[in-house]
């Protein structure tokens, strides 16, 4: 309540013409993701939705000034792997439509197809700080999983921000279930899928096949087999991520990145020295099957002093709280790595993997995604107080906060259904 | 005319404990051979304890903790505190100044650091469904049919469950463990310590009461109704058979506890029958047969003890409305709930758990992931608490979310705190070792540091609140089973040996 109270004062500020006024978020500690670093009393100055100035110069004339003395502001959180608008209850199908498993396609969908802005979780994950997201859905058979997207977090309609920006496929123990049982059945089926792509349309003119994939599907892979958009690969085991990594010798144009990669502490060096990025969940310390029997807490820090570019997800949780995201972060911290790497792994480290190069930092010229924090964002007992999306206020309020205000007090006369 | 030997109750129990079958009568060696006496009839009870604890204290030294924030789960904090352990209980909690401690007992400094009770778990799987979760370790869920009261989680704990060792790390020295909610009535649950042994019954917590798992809404008619493809399948297809199912299996439970309080109450009236009828001369009328016991039905045998006040009901429900039929049904049938889990909806209720006197225990913020979970807020926890005798619990359900339990309740507490409920983090501690021990039947051995309980401790590096701090060290009745600084007390269960990581930091 306390929240959407000092936004509801903000957006009555800023309600006359946002995309004009200039809005100074002025005496906060800054995290700039830049060689800047973090400025200490500095002031964020946003127009027309990007960021004019980030620093401690005085405030323009005539600017909206939001006070954020004591607080944090930081660039919007990017959540490397999300499924946010792809599913209301996981449990309905009709309403969740992370994956097609009745489908024959499956590398030709596209995330941004089934996406819908209005879907709860959108806003539930913008309050926590959450301005953009890797959304993607999930192989509902074969190794493929179609095309993820950008979006934003504003519940528009207009919230996709990039389509068919990667493709998502799974080897390890999934993936050989899913290609027939056996790893070397699920390798046979990426390099013969890698091949048909390649050999399209030339090598699908005398019937209309290749060997594995149909001709939609061909069409689909062809930009990743050629290297223009890259191939998320769920993968956990180490032996299995170094075979992956041996796809850069027969494939140099393909660009990799790997989701998981639970092991991947232990072929640290090879995936650096492969230039592979990877998305970890930092809290995946459980044998929780074969493939990750060396799981541990140290896994994102470890990745991290090998030099290796990370990010920070869960891929196993992402429809619903993809905002647990900045707890993964907070405690890879408490296992090692560096402050400033864990808040870039859900920052400016995704913006950058997924070529959105303006987000994720504050500096001038960038994309005024701008969080205003009660205190340091990886603390567990901070909140946002502020989220903008592109210079614009954004409501403070998701379907939970309107039922927690209807129920924080029974004792009224009227029975709830009255209390909006 | 027969003459009956009385057998005290003791030395029944004793046999019972040593066969772990129906007690029999022993003969009576001292009979004369001019008179035959038969032995005398026992009464037929079963052993309440047929799986005993065999749980043994680590070696433990007498320690003070000093100089250290201290949360007491009573919802006080002392600044400066010290913890006084000693022969693996809490012997004194506060100023050092003011206790008395052998010479030369051991210090650990406290500087900078919290000192809070071990966190205790009330809803846990480890060990049940253990990791790896492969097809060869589902054994949670006994889904042969709704009603299995008679199944027992310990019977099917793998204490080589590695989950055990990473919810040590997050400062848990006791949890209960659950079976799943497959089913109306899953079965009984069983309170451990959180220690190392080669047995469930190595790590049973000695004098715990029984628990018994019930579940509502979705689940129940998901696995029977609709379950693996058995369309039609059976009852319950709906939370109208959710309930059905409940009335019709405690009504059997009401008729079998009439059963046995009756034979008992005849039984008791045949033996004062034959203590005082002396044989008169040509009377040939003694007390007669005793009665006949009633035939033994596990699965009624849990239901009995739950009626019988000695089995705590930990009951798996969602949503508020349900939850209130199921405050209705327990009083239809004179039980009560002890404590609803998952509780989404609690906050709906809260004013009725509170005047219920059943406690909530809740996650900080699951939800979305069923229609019975959609309606979940980050402020259930404290709106639970807040209400007027509110009992909140921090519970995981998640071999994960298990092991950081204090950063659930950071989360919970955070957000009751935007909206204006006010809880000190001492008082928020009640949610993760008070709390639970009290829905446990175990608060007068743990979950508080008092003189007298068991030092079950926890020495954070820092604010236990703050997402940077760990686990140092852990003490379960005094002995240290996790140093965070010292790979010695870090255990390695049996499957981990051998495999990629054994040892590792985890």
């Amino acid at each position: 309540m306390i929240r959407s109270l000092l936004l509801a004062a903000s957006i009555a500020a800023l309600a006359p013409s946002a995309l004009a006024q200039t809005i100074a978020i002025t005496g906060g500690k800054i995290v700039t993701n830049t060689n800047q670093g973090i400025i200490e009393n500095g002031t964020v100055v946003i127009r027309d939705g990007r960021v004019v100035s980030v620093g401690t110069a005085a405030t323009p004339d005539g600017a909206t000034v939001i006070d954020a003395a004591g607080k944090w502001i930081t660039p919007g959180l990017f959540a490397a792997f999300s499924r946010i608008g792809l599913s209301e209850l996981d449990s309905e199908d009709p309403t969740n439509d992370v994956s097609a498993s009745g489908s024959d396609f499956q590398a030709s969908l596209r995330a941004a197809d089934s996406f819908n802005p209005s879907q709860t979780a959108i806003a539930v994950t913008r309050i926590e700080g959450f301005t953009r997201a890797a959304i993607v859905g999930s192989p509902g058979k074969g190794l493929f999983g179609g095309y993820g997207a950008i979006i934003d977090t504003s519940g528009d309609f207009d919230s996709i921000n990039a389509r068919d920006t990667f493709m998502i496929a799974r080897l390890g123990e999934s993936g050989a279930g899913a290609a027939g049982g056996s790893r070397a059945a699920s390798w046979q089926w990426l390099l013969t899928a890698i091949d048909d792509a390649k050999a399209y349309p030339r090598g699908f003119e005398d019937d209309n096949e290749g060997d594995l994939l149909s001709r939609k599907e061909a069409v689909a892979l062809k930009p990743v087999v050629e290297g223009r958009v890259p191939l998320m690969v769920e993968v956990h085991n180490a032996s299995d991520i170094l075979q992956l990594l041996t796809l850069r010798q027969r494939e140099p144009r393909m660009k990799l990145m790997l989701l998981g990669a639970t092991e991947g502490w232990r072929v640290a060096d090879q995936v650096a020295a492969a230039n592979v990025p990877v998305i970890v969940n930092p809290l995946s310390n459980l044998p929780n099957s074969f493939e990750v029997l060396a799981a541990t807490l140290e896994n994102a820090s470890r990745l991290e002093k090998a030099g290796v570019t990370v990010a920070i997800a869960d891929p196993g949780e992402a429809t619903h709280n993809t905002r647990f995201i900045q707890q993964l972060a907070a405690n890879a911290v408490a296992n090692g790595m560096t402050w400033d790497g864990a808040f870039k792994a859900i920052s400016s480290v995704p913006a950058a993997l997924y070529g959105q190069a303006d987000l994720g930092v504050l500096r001038q010229g960038a994309i005024a995604d701008v969080v205003i924090w009660d205190g340091d964002p990886l603390e567990l007992m901070s909140s946002p107080d502020a989220v903008y999306i592109a210079g614009v206020a954004t409501e403070m309020e998701s379907r939970q906060t309107k039922l927690r205000d209807r129920y924080l007090n029974v004792d009224e006369p009227l029975p709830q259904a009255y209390e909006r | 005319m027969k003459r009956w030997k009385l057998i005290s109750l003791a030395a029944l129990m004793a046999a019972a404990c040593a066969t772990g079958a129906e007690t029999t009568p022993a003969t009576d060696q001292a009979a004369s051979p001019s008179e035959p006496v038969k032995a005398m009839p026992a009464r037929v009870a079963y052993n309440p304890d047929p799986y005993p604890s065999t749980y043994k204290p680590l070696p433990a030294d007498n320690v003070l903790i000093r100089n250290a924030t201290v949360f007491d789960g009573l919802g006080g904090e002392i600044k400066g505190g010290a913890v006084l352990i000693q022969d693996g209980k809490i012997t004194a909690v506060g100023s050092e100044a003011s206790m008395t401690m052998p010479a030369g007992i051991r210090t650990i400094d406290g500087t900078g650091r919290f000192v809070t009770p071990g966190i205790i778990d009330i809803h846990s799987h480890l060990g049940v469904y253990p990791s790896p979760g492969i097809s060869a370790h589902q054994d949670g869920n006994e889904v042969s049919g709704p009603v299995t009261a008679e199944v027992w989680a310990e019977h099917a704990i793998w204490p080589h469950d590695p989950g055990f060792t990473r919810a040590m790390a997050g400062g848990i020295t006791a949890m209960q463990i659950l079976p799943g909610s497959a089913n109306l009535f899953g079965g009984r649950g069983v309170i451990i310590k959180n220690v190392p042994a080669r047995t469930a019954q190595g790590m049973k917590f000695p004098g715990a009461p029984y628990t018994l798992k019930m579940a509502c809404g979705e689940n129940p008619k998901r696995v029977y109704g609709y379950g693996g493809g058995r369309f039609p399948g059976s009852a319950p297809f709906s939370r109208m058979g959710n309930i059905a199912g409940y009335r019709d299996a405690w009504q059997r439970a009401t008729e079998y506890k009439r059963k046995w309080d009756k034979y008992n109450a005849d039984f008791d009236a045949w033996e004062k029958k034959t203590k005082s009828s002396a044989p008169k001369a040509g009377d040939d009328k003694g007390p007669g047969d005793p009665p006949n016991a009633p035939d033994r039905n596990f699965e009624l045998d849990t239901l009995m003890g739950v009626l019988n006040g000695e089995i705590l009901v930990q009951h798996h429900c969602y949503r508020a409305d349900e939850m209130a039929q199921v405050i209705d049904l327990s009083k239809e049938f004179g039980y009560k709930v002890t404590a609803f889990h998952h509780g989404v909806e609690a906050y709906k209720i809260a004013d009725m758990l509170g005047a219920n006197g059943i406690c909530g225990a809740l996650w900080a913020d699951w939800w979305g992931f069923k229609a019975e979970a959609y309606d979940g807020i980050r402020e259930n926890i404290p709106i639970v608490h807040k209400a007027q005798n509110g009992c909140a619990i921090v519970h995981s359900d998640d071999a994960n979310g298990i092991q950081r339990l204090n950063q659930e309740a950071a989360k919970a507490l955070a957000d009751g705190i935007k909206a204006g409920i006010n809880i000190s983090k001492a008082e928020a501690w009640t949610w993760l070792s008070r709390n639970p021990a009290k829905a446990m039947g175990i608060l007068d051995k743990t979950g508080t540091l008092e003189a007298g309980k068991a030092a079950d401790v926890v020495i954070w590096s820092g604010d236990p609140f703050s997402s940077y701090t760990r686990a140092d060290l852990v003490f379960v009745d005094g002995a240290i089973t996790w140093d965070r600084n010292d790979p010695a007390r870090r255990p390695v269960v049996d499957f981990e040996l051998g495999q990629p990581g054994e040892g590792d930091v985890k």
